[in-house]
């Protein structure tokens, strides 16, 4: 058996079309990959082994007869919040255990169009909400580097898959952070789009007006090959953008010298590690080394991001995760007293702690009385925020700074403090606030563990981000760490 | 119960007649199999949807044109967020602080003729719910979700209405403008029309509005006057025993006529309106709005003023000839073949058709009397053929046999005799059998005129002409 997990996601693709080898060892061999470690990590809620194989034979023959995309025969996995037709998609909630998907979201039948197999769903926080996989139903999953830490949330499954090389590419989906952070935890390439550049059709709603799908990848190259695959309007969704799509691959050659590159003052605060502003700050000095001019840059709204985000967010979600009522699909309780019974047993069942906890927060900021205060407010810091990104991006191409204040914590040591939980995303919500794209690379390690560096970029800059991860990839080798255990 | 005043607002569901939902592609047909209208975007399925139909925002456009509104070029989407089983999605999606209408008026008639303007304070786009069915499942609730995602328009009057009439004028008045602009079946029955009425009471000279009660779902327009008359005399007696009235929403009960409490303000919703963050602001430019008002049919108003100038009607025909856009056309279609004779046709479209299909319990468009039929009908009346009181009897046998007028006419032969020496024959005939009532007349009993009329077209089969009878009648009786 080679090892096919030594390469990336774009090598095995032009092998796959070079027919070096088929599609069905590909599938087999990191299908065994996930038999050997998912008793470790639990990366994945459901693994699809029957219909994988299949899929794979099906991309073999249509290599063989000379036809197939950008990625037949190329095993990925979905995050479970993305559903998928005859398959159970958990959203890694007791409420939708027995749910079986009718239809595929359009991010899954664009990879499928694509040729890509998938290999399975993997594990999450319960409805996106946490940033630890700590609130799934289905248990927590450990991180590759240290099977005691936390891999990141919410997209934490895909992460560690990636991460252990149980899947060369994965999508995710960033609410608050929910790609970023957990890539930047895990030492691998987590990649977020604008807001309407992947449609959110079929992807189960946390927050309507933050969530976007995106890639977790080894590196920049694989999500921008991954992300051509899955961007583009959808007539479904009608916050999509009907913009042209650029060819993300294509546009990775771009040079870099020029780039102005601005630090956000308000990355480097004192809630940043020591260690880890060290790593940042030499991945900084690489990018100087490339031609990259820096300033700083400030945005003096941002710090309230974590208070917005945790305002409008759960606003949205209590909303939209009404529909789980017991009446057409998902947990109903046994033998329901009446209608108000059915309600609160279903649902007091079928949701975990934080689910319910942000429920209450959303419905609170939502009530009569309150709209003003809060749900408005945070709002129209919303607006001031997304300005001053625009204002700031007048002067610079890029905004680097850390994706997270520390490195993977402890399975555990944050749950009792859900604040002390939220500060986690202080340095990536302001991204999804704006609708930004931005990317997680990995830029080093403090104890052994990864530390992420964060680019963003303008609304529809994805091609300079990903350029911009990929100049850094090209310097360094940190994309290309293994954890132990997993090379 | 002197000395009140009643004060009346009306919010009017109308249904778009839209081919498919308002943000989904599902078809939107009456008495389909239950559930077999609702997709995965209509169940509210995990990670589905809303888009929104361009259809429904045209009819909303529309209707605001006709109401003189104003038309939002930003409206927005808002969640009204509550828990019920046949709310797929534990929200509505509605408009709430930016409607795409706002600030409309429409002109109503009272019985006095005199006209009362009656302000639209704004009309907004939603979502029907689906329906939660208690009969033919034992045991159980079904739900039926055919109906949810209906697209529908709310039209939300000022409380400028004072009496349950004006309340029912109004009503019929909006009923008609959605029918012309073909937006809503109107079917009152099928619930694609319906109303609440929100009502109080004040002192006659008060300044502040009483509280009021809010009357839901009356689908009928018996139903809103019943309602009205029923809820005023209910809070009048309370507020005269020195009671207080509740501010409630009340359900009509048309078995025992009279409304009952639903709920009270404090049991009230909570509903959490927020912008849904699943559809973009609705952006409408000027371009688009003109292109929906070249689309415009002349309108009821506009079309009652050229009928009375253009044939001469009075503002009452005007009005009855334009209640409905398939009256009209009918009323039109029968002075085109009849040009000379529009008053004529007015008397008989709002007359004996009217009469008859009230009594068969059909309407205008049932095409039972062809408008070219009655026109028939009506020119030989105007060619003197027959008599109008010979032409009711037509009438009634082209009605009955469904057979052309001068099929009738000929067949019972009931051509007028207008041949001066026929008609001066008959009159000889009758006078030489009534000498004494001759010599009477003549001795200046003028009164007897009729009786010799009377036994001219008695003997006639009535069917002397009689403007040529009276003449005859008058020379031959001088002697």
């Amino acid at each position: 058996m080679r090892d096919f997990h030594r390469n990336s996601l774009t090598e095995l693709a032009a092998g796959l079309r070079a027919r070096r080898f088929s599609s069905v060892e590909l599938v087999r061999a990191y299908l065994e990959r996930i038999d050997r470690h998912q008793g470790t990590l639990n990366a994945f809620i459901s693994v699809t082994r029957e219909q994988a194989l299949k899929d794979a034979q099906a991309a073999d023959r249509a290599l063989a007869a000379g036809g197939g995309g950008a990625l037949t025969g190329v095993p990925i996995a979905h995050k479970d919040i993305f559903c998928t037709r005859g398959v159970r998609t958990t959203c890694g909630s007791r409420m939708l255990d027995n749910f079986v998907s009718p239809y595929d979201a359009t991010v899954v039948a664009k990879l499928k169009a694509a040729g890509a197999v998938m290999l399975g769903k993997t594990n999450m926080d319960e409805f996106a909400m946490g940033s630890s996989n700590e609130t799934s139903f289905y248990g927590p999953v450990r991180n590759p580097w240290n099977p005691a830490l936390v891999p990141g949330g919410s997209s934490g499954g895909s992460a560690a898959a990636v991460a252990a090389r149980l899947v060369p590419g994965a999508t995710a989906t960033d609410t608050g952070g929910s790609i970023r952070q957990p890539a930047a935890l895990c030492g691998i390439t987590g990649f977020k789009p604008t807001y309407g550049r992947v449609s959110r059709y079929g992807m189960i709603a946390f927050a309507s007006s933050l969530d976007q799908g995106g890639v977790l990848t080894a590196s920049a190259a694989d999500a921008a090959l991954m992300l051509r695959e899955m961007a583009g309007f959808d007539a479904n969704d009608s916050t999509s953008v009907d913009a042209p799509v650029p060819d993300y691959v294509a546009e990775l050659a771009q040079p870099l010298a020029g780039l102005k590159v601005g630090l956000l003052k308000e990355f480097f605060d004192k809630g940043l590690d020591a260690d880890t502003e060290a790593r940042i700050r030499e991945a900084l000095r690489i990018y100087e080394s490339l031609g990259a001019k820096l300033t700083e840059v400030s945005l003096p709204n941002l710090p309230l991001s974590v208070p917005v985000y945790y305002v409008v967010a759960p606003a949205e979600c209590s909303s939209n995760l009404a529909r789980f009522d017991g009446v057409r699909f998902g947990h109903r309780c046994e033998n329901p007293k009446d209608l108000q019974d059915m309600y609160r047993r279903s649902r007091g069942e079928g949701f975990g702690a934080e689910v319910k906890r942000r429920i209450m927060t959303g419905t609170y900021v939502l009530s009569a009385g309150y709209y003003d205060a809060y749900y408005l407010k945070a709002q129209r810091v919303r607006a001031l925020i997304n300005a001053e990104f625009i204002r700031a991006f007048q002067s610079v191409d890029v905004l680097i700074g850390p994706t997270t204040p520390t490195p993977a914590f402890a399975i555990g040591a944050k749950t009792a403090d859900p604040i002390t939980m939220y500060l986690n995303d202080i340095y990536t919500i302001g991204a999804n606030l704006a609708g930004l794209p931005a990317v997680s690379v990995p830029c080093g390690f403090v104890h052994d563990l990864p530390v992420g560096l964060q680019v963003v970029g303008p609304h529809f800059s994805e091609a300079r981000v990903l350029c911009a991860a990929h100049a850094f990839q090209r310097a360094t080798d940190w994309h290309t760490r293994v954890p132990q255990g997993y090379a | 119960m002197s000395g009140w005043e009643t004060v009346i607002g009306l919010e009017i569901h109308a249904q778009l007649a839209t081919q498919s939902k308002i943000f989904s592609g599902s078809a939107t047909r009456y008495g389909a199999p239950a559930n077999s209208q609702a997709n995965l975007v209509d169940l509210g399925y995990p990670g589905v949807l809303p888009v929104l139909n361009a259809e429904a925002v045209r009819m909303a456009v529309k209707l605001g044109l006709a109401l003189n509104a104003r038309i939002a070029p930003h409206s927005v989407f808002a969640r009204k967020n509550y828990f019920y089983p046949d709310l797929p999605k534990g929200y509505q999606i509605s408009q709430y602080e930016l409607p795409i209408v706002a600030d409309g008026a429409i002109d109503i008639v009272l019985e006095d003729g005199s006209a009362k303007r009656i302000g639209v304070t704004r009309a907004h786009l939603e979502e029907d719910a689906g329906k939660s069915l208690h009969e033919g499942v034992p045991g159980v609730t079904g739900i039926d979700l055919n109906r949810a995602g209906t697209p529908l328009v709310e039209i939300v009057s000022e409380p400028h209405m004072r009496s349950a009439k004006e309340a029912v004028a109004y009503m019929k008045k909006v009923h008609t403008l959605v029918r012309y602009l073909e937006i809503c079946d109107g079917n009152m029955q099928e619930g694609s029309f319906r109303c609440d009425a929100n009502v109080s009471v004040r002192k006659v000279g008060a300044e502040k509005f009483g509280t009021r009660a809010e009357i839901k779902n009356l689908n009928s327009f018996r139903f809103v006057e019943r309602a009205i008359i029923y809820e005023v005399a209910r809070q009048i007696e309370i507020l005269e025993s020195g009671g207080k009235v509740v501010q409630e929403t009340r359900l009509y009960d048309p078995d025992k006529g009279e409304t009952r409490s639903l709920r009270s303000k404090e049991e009230a919703n909570d509903y959490r309106y927020f912008p849904d963050p699943d559809l973009l602001p609705l952006e409408l430019d000027a371009a688009f709005i003109e292109a929906v008002r070249a689309t415009l049919p002349e309108l009821p108003d506009q079309k009652a003023a050229r009928f009375a100038s253009q044939y001469g009607l009075s503002a009452y025909d005007a009005g009855v000839l334009t209640a409905s856009r398939e009256l009209a056309a009918y009323y039109e279609d029968v002075v085109h073949e009849v040009p000379r004779e529009p008053k004529l046709a007015a008397n008989w479209v709002m007359g004996e058709l009217a009469a008859a299909l009230n009594k068969d319990n059909l309407d205008i468009a049932s095409g039972k009397l062809p408008a070219a039929r009655l026109a028939g009908l009506l020119s030989r009346i105007s060619d003197q053929t027959i008599s109008g009181k010979i032409a009711k009897e037509v009438f009634e046998a082209m009605w009955a046999e469904g057979a052309s007028a001068d099929a009738v006419i000929e067949g019972k032969g009931l051509r007028q005799i207008t041949d001066t020496s026929a008609i001066e024959r008959v009159i000889d005939e009758v006078l030489a059998k009534n000498p004494g009532q001759l010599g009477e007349y003549r001795s200046g009993k003028d009164k007897l005129f009729g009786f010799f009329v009377g036994q001219v077209m008695k003997a006639t089969g009535g069917k002397a002409n009689p403007a040529q009878l009276n003449e005859l009648l008058k020379s031959k009786l001088r002697g």
